[in-house]
């Protein structure tokens, strides 16, 4: 906290203790957060025996056993087929009801909107805990119980409220006079929209997908709830390295990292959106 | 921006309309039903009034898992906002490392909710996990399976760990709307770096903080997965949240009334936040625009 006493005048004389107190700061952060991570990869690359043998840092005896069982197991990798093919169905089912519904609210005051608005957003905020019986009790007696659609649209109850907030936030930032203009040059609603309005807010419909896609790719109570065997997802498969011989702790550390890495992968591209997203599209 | 009224609008609205009444208000009308009706199974209901009501409100086990998840909800307040905020004040402005922390910040708030307790609870195993096996060289006695204390901090340095991340994104986006001449007036007036982050800075991000509070707020205090699997809601009941308490008794036990009741007063509570959250962005938007 050092540059907290510094005065502006002091701190423009020795520019380079500033620098350095920020960057102590932002590395210790940085240190904490990324140990815990550290730690399971560690783990993932060792066998189970040097785990439970003696305690080292890194890896001695650098092993990808782990992740070869995983990813020729059809047990294990299903597991990712599963919660892929209901993650992408629900943020394609999301985006597709958001889009026109975000540019009604956008652009039109009609009767009800702002209470809509506003259930909407309680809608994002229920806790899945309360849904997690009645969602097993609807999708059973309408036969969808353990099935990918089944998910995905428990998953629309928080993530197309978010879709709606956001999108609704990139196209206020869109001048009504673009819709205008079209109107007037005789594009009909739907063209423009696909042809000039859809390519001016492309940006926020990534963002609002990638959303979609995190927040059903990390939630476990409903889709494990509503799932049992032919559509379980990675993270209720996890659970069964629990066994009578003890736990498999080297598969389990694997399995989790190969949860990480789609969110690592897409997170450069949102980056500098990640704050827009999380504050539904209001920042 | 100036709106033109248009009712014809609602038909751009229905389909959202329609699927969020299908995954929430069916849903919801089936946890009206059961809150006021018992059942001795065969699908045989009697109406029950508002005893289950009555009977939530005097018993301890609901009254102790609401200030359990209260004085959760509070602890994880009072770390994560500070600690987001000074974060994002040493957070660097532009370039390389913008992004670099950028994206190494944003990674623990991408990772499956229970695969940050797997995490944790290797993490802080005293045989296999860093923090567990370090602590226990220091001559710390510590095992959160165990002990009431060590549970508690487990799950709270968790959650920090997990979450504390958002805080200092909306806090450093908020920053980074002050105009650089904001900071060359506080500059020529040699107000000193205090006074520049409380005159300045706090209002600026005021805003943006709303919502990092209450969003923590709402997501802590419906956490679920995270310490189910660190501590399974133990050593016995002490680290039995809302959510943990509600899902035993709904799926666990399947003690459909109680539980239904439970939803309904843990509903209305999330309702009346969420109003205060929506009255929020809306001041916000329009101090805006």
């Amino acid at each position: 906290m050092a540059d907290m006493t510094v005065n502006q005048s002091a701190a423009r004389s020795k520019p380079a203790v500033k620098v350095n107190t920020r960057a102590i700061v932002m590395g210790l952060y940085l240190l904490f957060l990324l140990l815990p991570i550290y730690w399971l990869l560690n783990m993932s690359l060792k066998t189970n025996a040097e785990i439970l043998g003696d305690f080292s840092l890194w890896p001695r005896d650098l092993t990808f056993q782990n992740y070869a069982t995983i990813l020729t197991d059809p047990s294990w990798y299903m597991g990712y087929v599963n919660s892929l093919i209901y993650v992408v169905m629900n943020t394609f089912i999301s985006i597709v009801v958001a889009l026109p519904a975000a540019y009604a609210f956008s652009r039109y005051s009609f009767m009800g909107d702002k209470h809509l608005f506003f259930w909407l957003l309680t809608n994002r905020m229920a806790p899945p805990a309360v849904f997690a019986l009645p969602f097993f009790q609807l999708y059973s007696s309408v036969g969808l119980f353990d099935t990918h659609i089944a998910v995905a649209l428990a998953h629309c109850l928080f993530n197309v409220p978010l879709a709606v907030w956001i999108l609704e936030g990139f196209m206020r930032g869109v001048p009504k006079e673009i819709d205008e203009t079209a109107y007037i040059d005789g594009y009909s609603f739907g063209r423009f929209f696909i042809k000039i309005f859809m390519p001016l807010i492309a940006s926020g419909v990534g963002v609002a997908a990638f959303f979609c896609f995190m927040f059903s790719w990390v939630e476990l109570l409903l889709s494990r709830t509503l799932t049992s065997v032919e559509a379980k997802p990675i993270a209720a498969t996890m659970t069964r390295t629990v066994s009578a011989s003890g736990m498999d702790w080297g598969v389990l550390a694997a399995a989790g990292v190969l949860t990480i890495v789609p969110g690592a992968l897409v997170i450069y591209f949102v980056r500098n959106y990640i704050a827009k997203g999380f504050a539904l599209g209001r920042v | 921006m100036e709106k033109t009224v248009n009712q014809k609008a609602w038909f751009l609205v229905l389909p959202v309309l329609i699927l969020v009444a299908f995954s929430a208000v069916i849903p919801l009308m089936t946890v009206v039903n059961y809150a006021f009706q018992d059942t001795f199974g065969n699908n045989q209901f009697f109406w029950a009034g508002l005893d289950w009501f009555d009977e939530l409100l005097h018993s301890d086990r609901m009254w102790d898992a609401l200030g359990r998840q209260i004085v959760f909800s509070a602890i994880i307040l009072a770390i994560e906002i500070p600690l987001g905020i000074f974060v994002a004040l040493n957070m660097p402005k532009k370039g390389f490392w913008a992004s670099f922390c950028l994206v190494l910040m944003s990674l623990p708030l991408l990772i499956p909710w229970n695969v940050v307790g797997t995490i944790w609870q290797i993490f802080g195993r005293v045989d296999i996990g860093l923090l567990g096996y370090t602590l226990d060289k220091l001559g710390i006695s510590y095992n959160y399976t165990q002990d009431f204390y060590a549970a508690w901090i487990t799950v709270i340095v968790m959650d920090v760990w997990h979450w504390t991340s958002l805080v200092a994104l909306l806090a450093y986006a908020g920053l980074q709307s002050i105009p650089d001449a904001y900071y060359q007036a506080a500059k020529i007036d040699q107000a000193s770096r205090w006074k520049v982050f409380r005159y300045i800075e706090l209002p600026k991000m005021m805003g943006v903080l709303m919502i990092a509070i209450l969003l923590r707020f709402m997501d802590s205090f419906m956490i679920y997965t995270e310490p189910f699997v660190v501590t399974g809601g133990g050593p016995g009941n002490a680290t039995t949240f809302l959510s943990i308490d509600l899902v035993k008794m709904a799926l666990g036990q399947f003690d459909l009334g109680p539980a239904a009741a439970f939803s309904l007063m843990y509903f209305l509570v999330i309702l009346l936040i969420s109003w205060v959250f929506y009255t929020v962005m809306t001041n916000l938007d329009k101090r805006e625009s």
